[in-house]
């Protein structure tokens, strides 16, 4: 599987996926007008990713910022690491905030209440 | 200027009270929201206030601006003005909040659903508002504008502060749209 890499803009993430390495990365802003065209070839990766995944799959996300219509592709995100997961692989999710960043932080609770795998929420000192 | 051009200019000047650290009237676009943006975020590094406030202002600007970008209509055709018209102004008040206004034109036919979205956002506790998130963040349709119907929850959300709007009659079948948000 040929890998994703992305570099991050004003406003879309860095993204890093590679199927060798099992690891899956969005980093920065996602805070474009059009989400779901950013967001569907790595919906579409992940689709053929989850056909045969790593035992295990290491997920970083480290936003920023994201709008609302990035959080519902970033729940379709979740969603395919949650089949590889349910399919009985590891699959560690790294959820990165900033040390005061309570809505980040809180963000990531909400993703974890609606996706079955536990996240690690990880604290960024400023 | 025609009596509705002047309108729209008494309705801005009333948007732009108190201190203003952004305003902007005239065409909206996806290069505007970007360069919008980067000038705020860089305003705001020279106000005092703590990083969780200047964080929400950026936040709820995001939401208004692609609200703007996605749900403006077009002004009535006698209203000399460009047909991605819409207006928006983020504020300091006396009292240390800010104060995000927008202001953008639409059809007669959505205000209704629009006036009983807000209320019902408006009239719902922290904790139902977080459910309603998460009902709407895990239901898998997007409006065919890609907005996802969840801005104005996270806006109350994150805020914990109630939607203020108004609709300015422009004719039979034409509105002025004003939204007012505070964050403190």
């Amino acid at each position: 599987m040929k890998k994703i890499s992305i570099t991050g803009s004003p406003k879309t993430p860095f993204v890093n996926f590679d199927a060798k390495e099992g690891l899956v990365e969005i980093k920065g802003r996602s805070i474009p007008e059009n989400s779901i065209e950013f967001y569907k070839p790595l919906v579409d990766w992940l689709d053929l990713y989850t056909k045969s995944p790593q035992k295990m799959t290491n997920v970083n996300i480290q936003l920023e910022y994201f709008n609302t219509s990035s959080s519902k592709c970033i729940l379709d995100v979740f969603k395919r690491l949650e089949t590889i997961y349910k399919a009985r692989n590891e699959v560690i999710i790294n959820w990165f905030y900033e040390e005061d960043d309570e809505d980040m932080l809180e963000a990531g609770e909400d993703y974890e209440s609606i996706i079955n795998i536990p996240f690690k929420m990880v604290e960024l000192e400023e | 200027m025609s009596e509705t051009n002047f309108n729209i200019k008494i309705i801005y000047d009333q948007m732009n009270d108190g201190n203003v650290i952004f305003t902007y009237k005239g065409d909206i676009s996806s290069d505007l929201i970007t360069d919008a943006l980067n000038i705020v975020e860089e305003k705001l590094k020279n106000e005092k206030s703590k990083n969780k406030i200047k964080r929400r202002i950026y936040y709820v600007l995001v939401e208004c601006l692609q609200n703007l970008y996605h749900h403006k209509d077009k002004p009535p055709d006698l209203i000399n003005l460009g047909n991605n018209f819409a207006m928006f102004v983020l504020s300091k008040r006396k009292d240390s909040s800010y104060k995000i206004s927008t202001g953008n034109f639409i059809t007669k036919d959505k205000i209704q659903l629009l006036k009983d979205r807000i209320d019902q956002i408006n009239s719902l506790s922290a904790k139902e508002l977080k459910a309603l998130y998460k009902l709407v963040l895990n239901n898998q349709e997007f409006s065919e504008k890609g907005g996802g119907g969840l801005g104005m929850i996270d806006i109350v959300k994150r805020t914990k502060n109630k939607l203020s709007y108004k609709f300015h009659n422009f004719g039979n079948n034409d509105y002025f749209y004003m939204l007012n948000i505070k964050v403190d």
